[in-house]
């Protein structure tokens, strides 16, 4: 196995893009990344593209060879990667097996939605693949729903109030405006969160992650070859990924995701890390309640206390760990298959020093943490600057 | 998905309106819905049919604002996991109700419904909800 580096990385403009479509958008964050790499087309040699629901938002599949043709990087090999919300994240993962293995020498891995050419109906139908079609979505659940279900059962078992998931939109909302590639440049209080129309109880529109449309990408190398790229290549430390099953109430818990403390542990382990060598992380907080559990799941703060934590002010870009730096789904926006690889590129600005006014302080080591559908997919990184 | 395939309802009709869910005999785990493989002992479970009674309890649930396409004419609704008597753990409505007067732990009952209808034209899905027991 080598070690692998990130040595370029580009986002879009996340948002309402209703002048580019999703060869538009992915072409955008490719050309930035590739730029950023100092590479040639020439140079690349394998693809990855995470996209969770091309196929019944646009109506396109075959996404692999179509971002190769309209990139004018055929002939190379380009493969499509597909895990509900966690298509990014998994898409990197498969990137980096493909370096490591010593398999390819030069990968683009990039992740795109364009999720705003329809109506927010068939948006809510396409994601709602995610989650088991004939026995949740067929008794009228959504995603919303769902993550109500663990929102209620975390009130329950540990006191966690609406006003402390509030404060994580809030929180996220304020770095966003940190952000120029974020969605939303506004901040917004508690009140906005709490007085703004109910979804599915508790959770209501301010604790729902929006619909976006976004790309970004990212190129990998192995360690030795990216020095002479960049002066500042990120080292991919570790790479897990774990399942569980796809139903919300198959689970034991509705209070954890099984498959995030068992990628984090791996993690952990092949980093040779604790929660508490992290300097920043992006987690995924497709709803408010989500990243209150991801903060307990990684190790951040014990099981039960995440809501009170954010509230506290401990994930502030000034807190103990500073998490979603760059508004998480909530503030950054959530174009499903972009948001694992927006989180890798996050990362790689802090751990470089480029991300301005969100920029952590003297940021060495970085975690991002995607999942698909309710928590059936878990995939974890943990990126260190290499220089 | 907006609309279900014919044969898919037909073929769940003894999970949807009978409750019909299967255990195995090896390790003694009741499924629902039915699973071809059991996922603790895999090739050595001995699979076989179960009829749950029907009677639960709310291990969460959720007043459900913004409803999928099919189920606009029961919005809002209160959607629950419902935990059987037998172990397993099921999504569904509960009937009949405001959020107030579920709580977690509620007993229900199963009732019979329609589920959804798939347009003017479509196919009109039943199968199980719950009725708090008062
Ligand atoms: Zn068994």
């Amino acid at each position: 196995m080598r070690d692998v580096a990130i040595v370029g990385v580009g986002m879009s403009k996340f948002g309402e893009e209703w002048n580019r479509g999703f060869r538009e958008i992915v072409i955008d964050a490719g050309k930035k990344a590739l730029n950023d790499a100092k590479i040639k087309g020439e140079e690349i040699d394998g693809m990855f593209v995470g996209t969770m629901a091309a196929g019944s938002l646009i109506g396109q599949e075959h996404v692999g060879a179509l971002i190769a043709d309209f990139m004018g990087l055929t002939p190379i090999a380009s493969t499509r990667v597909e895990a509900a919300c966690a298509s990014g994240g998994v898409a990197f993962r498969q990137g980096y097996m493909a370096i490591a293995s010593g398999l390819h020498d030069c990968v683009v891995v990039g992740g795109a939605e364009k999720m705003t050419d329809v109506s927010t109906a068939s948006v809510s139908d396409a994601l709602g693949g995610a989650g088991d079609q004939e026995w949740e979505l067929f008794m009228g659940a959504t995603f919303p729903a769902l993550y109500a279900f663990m929102a209620k059962r975390h009130m329950h078992e540990y006191g966690t109030t609406e006003e402390q998931m509030a404060s994580v939109a809030v929180k996220n909302h304020y770095n966003a405006a940190r952000n120029p590639c974020a969605q939303y440049q506004n901040e917004i209080t508690i009140e906005t969160v709490m007085k703004s129309k109910v979804v599915a109880s508790p959770l209501k529109v301010f604790d729902c992650s929006p619909i976006t449309d976004g790309a970004a990408a990212v190129v990998l190398m192995p360690l030795e070859k990216a020095k002479k790229y960049t002066e500042k290549p990120i080292k991919i430390i570790a790479s897990a990924q774990a399942s569980d099953v796809i139903a919300l109430h198959s689970r034991r818990s509705l209070t954890e995701l099984a498959a995030t403390k068992i990628a984090a542990k791996k993690a952990f382990a092949q980093a040779k890390l604790t929660p508490k060598d992290i300097d920043v992380c992006e987690v995924h907080d497709c709803f408010t309640i989500a990243e209150i559990m991801a903060i307990e799941d990684l190790g951040f703060f014990k099981k039960g206390e995440g809501g009170k934590a954010s509230a506290e002010g401990k994930t502030r870009l000034d807190g103990e760990i500073p998490i979603n730096t760059s508004g998480g789904l909530k503030g950054c926006g959530h174009p499903v298959g972009a948001t694992g690889i927006k989180q890798i590129v996050e990362i790689a600005w802090q751990l470089r020093g480029e991300a301005n006014q969100r920029q952590v302080k003297d940021a060495r080591i970085g975690m991002t943490h995607n999942v698909g559908g309710s928590g059936a997919t878990c995939a974890i990184h943990i990126l260190e600057k290499g220089f | 998905m907006a609309s279900e395939a014919l044969p898919l309802s037909w073929r769940r009709i003894p999970e949807r309106y009978c409750l019909i869910g299967n255990s195995c005999e090896n390790c003694k785990t009741n499924f629902f819905p039915t699973r071809k493989i059991c996922p603790n002992c895999r090739r050595r479970g001995k699979l076989a049919d179960k009829t749950y009674s029907g009677k639960g309890k709310v291990y969460s649930y959720s007043l459900v604002n913004v409803v999928p396409q099919g189920f606009e004419l029961d919005a809002p609704y209160v959607l629950a996991i419902i935990e059987l008597e037998e172990g397993p753990r099921v999504t569904a409505q509960i009937v009949d109700c405001g959020e107030k007067d579920v709580k977690i732990g509620s007993l229900v009952k199963m009732v019979f419904r329609k589920i959804k209808e798939d347009g003017d034209e479509g196919v009109i899905h039943y199968g199980f909800k719950f009725g708090l027991v008062k």
